[in-house]
């Protein structure tokens, strides 16, 4: 009886990943962020992770290091031998500090919430459909809590199989559920959420300070070229790189500059772009709605969303996938070793004897947890997810993907109109554009934030 | 009779069912599990005992989320050093979720082998639910 091989969880094999590894000579083991359902993409084998449009993140590099680059070589020296040599030193410190922040904040995972299992979704299912309603049209698929003596809807997530904790939104571009999700921001290339929000913060704080700071520094570089040469014309010539710099930052600094000062207004309220946005607990709705995740105080909410404990990564995108489960990937959409491109109309419904098939065959072996490596993720099983799914799941996947948004709340009024520049134009945000909403209306429908100067809202349904 | 029935055995017994418990939010974003205890458990397992494994659970979640002059030093810390420092120390959430490992271990070994049920970490589940192992009750005999 205790020869045999084991189905179950042992949780003290589970230590030995080693073994799995040495025993698979002829099948390469694959990790798990090779089968992640999301659309992301994964490097330097799943350390880094970023969205699948990364949008205009290379464009965000390069203006960052165009920029600074042409401040270190034409200005400073310069500044260094008519001012000081601090110029440098505290341009360099920033410039370090912008990099840094700004590929943390795009490369890493922001509160990524796995999907759930088959076993849990069918739970969930049964939870749901326990009046035992048998007519086409679904339950109503949100549940109400009470926090801090607020009401707070959760809603289902169709692709993901869960109800979203609060302050969870599902994003449509990455197709993830990211924990207290504040927006998608192309020039980042990622989402902004939960994990990189502080990030997030500290890149356009800082941004905000090194633009400043350049464009000070040019300004009086060419005041005193001028000076010295008895004309601006002359100054300019001297030095053009100076005037590239100048034109960059001009425009970069209004909606940098705007844009740190909203945030700073929402981590002082403890509230996220998608909340502020959409007015969740705003007075004007008539009820009596307040934000239930402050402190009501500004210190305390700083000090909570900027430093309070770094929670870890839910995925566990280099955890070995064991090839048990291999087999049991059966999915409609074919299943690429690397980026997996997770397309809503691909979800398949089969009826509920596969899904306790599927249920029956699950060996939930699940964590291939060493020691040193504690966050585990059941992707093996997510892939069955999509052939499971009990109902049909929308594609209504909002469509332009190029909107901008004018920040009407935003102190600067900036203008939308300010492409191409660094850092230029708001953030595009994309809250929650993907609603559960299946074809049949539940009265909730996917919300597109248009270009106009006023924020206007168009529903579309 | 119930030494005997360790982890081990339970490979051989089949998955009866799994009952999940889920999360309770209504104290916040704070991760905090539901204490009610399932119906299907109840042929199985003490509702006391059962209650005070959440709670234990729920009690080492909020040390790991808490704030307070340590975590605010650990942030302030890592601001400074514009975050670098998170390659190298390990932060106070994932010491706090080994130990979880290790209490979740130690209760199967225990308490839950013996019974014919498993838990599972709920790290493993995103932390979105606790998930129970119900083995079927063939070779394990009654309690």
């Amino acid at each position: 009886m205790k020869n045999c091989e084991y189905q179950q969880i042992d949780p003290r094999a589970l230590r030995t990943s080693t073994t799995r590894t040495s025993t698979n000579k002829n099948v390469r083991v694959r990790r798990k962020w090779e089968v992640f359902p999301g659309n992301n993409r994964f490097y330097c084998d799943g350390r880094i992770m970023l969205a699948r449009q990364c949008g205009v993140l290379p464009l965000t590099i390069g203006l960052i290091f165009i920029t600074s680059g042409l401040f270190f070589i034409f200005d400073c020296p310069f500044l260094v031998h008519n001012l000081t040599f601090f110029i440098p030193v505290i341009g360099g410190v920033l410039f370090v500090f912008v990099v840094i922040t700004l590929f943390q904040t795009s490369f890493i995972d922001p509160g990524i919430l796995p999907r759930a299992l088959p076993d849990e979704a069918a739970d969930i299912e049964k939870q749901i459909d326990n009046s035992g309603s048998s007519t086409y049209r679904p339950p109503p698929r949100t549940k109400e809590i009470l926090i801090n003596d607020q009401v707070v809807k959760l809603k289902y997530c169709f692709t993901c199989k869960m109800f979203r904790p609060p302050r969870t939104s599902h994003c449509s571009l990455c197709d993830n559920c990211v924990e207290r999700f504040d927006h998608h921001c192309p020039w980042v290339g990622n989402c902004v959420g939960k994990r990189n929000y502080r990030f997030f913060y500290a890149f356009i704080v800082s941004l905000s300070f090194l633009t400043s700071f350049i464009f000070g520094c040019v300004i009086t570089h060419l005041t005193l070229r001028s000076q010295s040469m008895n004309g601006i014309i002359q100054a300019i010539k001297e030095s053009p790189a100076s005037v590239v710099e100048l034109v960059i930052c001009f425009f970069s600094i209004w909606s940098i500059l705007g844009l740190s000062g909203f945030h700073t207004y929402l981590v002082a309220s403890n509230l996220t772009t998608n909340e502020d946005i959409k007015g969740s607990w705003s007075s004007k709705r008539g009820e009596e709605s307040g934000n239930p995740y402050t402190y009501n105080n500004i210190f305390t909410n700083c000090c909570v969303v900027l430093c309070g404990p770094m929670p870890p990564s839910l995925l566990d995108r280099r955890g070995f996938l064991l090839p048990d489960d291999a087999p049991q990937i059966v999915t409609s959409d074919t299943e690429l070793p690397h980026f997996v491109a997770k397309n809503d109309t691909n979800m398949c419904t089969q009826g509920t004897k596969e899904l306790l098939e599927s249920m029956a065959h699950s060996t939930v072996i699940q964590s291939t947890c060493a020691p040193d490596t504690p966050k585990t993720t059941p992707v093996p099983q997510e892939s069955l997810l999509r052939t499971v799914s009990i109902t049909v799941s929308p594609s209504s996947k909002s469509p332009s993907t190029g909107c901008s948004v004018c920040q009407a709340r935003c102190p600067i009024d900036a203008p939308c109109s300010q492409r191409g520049n660094k850092q230029a134009a708001l953030h595009t945000h994309k809250p929650m554009l993907r609603v559960s909403s299946p074809p049949y209306s539940l009265g909730h429908s996917p919300i597109i934030l248009s270009d106009t100067p006023d924020m206007g809202f168009i529903p579309l349904n | 009779m119930a030494e005997t029935h360790s982890l081990q055995d339970l490979r051989q017994a089949a998955v009866a069912s799994k009952v999940f418990v889920q999360r309770d939010y209504t104290s916040g974003t704070i991760c905090k599990f539901q204490t009610k205890f399932p119906a299907e458990l109840e042929s199985r397992i003490d509702k006391q005992q059962f209650e005070e494994t959440i709670q234990t659970l729920n009690n080492l979640y909020a040390e790991a989320e808490k704030l307070g002059g340590r975590s605010y030093l650990e942030g302030c810390l890592a601001c400074l050093t514009a975050y670098t420092i998170f390659l190298c120390m390990e932060t106070h959430y994932e010491k706090v979720l080994k130990k979880i490992a290790k209490y979740i271990q130690e209760q199967n070994e225990k308490i839950y082998a013996p019974l014919g049920l498993l838990l599972t970490d709920p790290i493993e589940r995103g932390l979105r639910v606790v998930e129970i192992t119900i083995f079927e009750d063939r070779s394990i005999g009654s309690r």
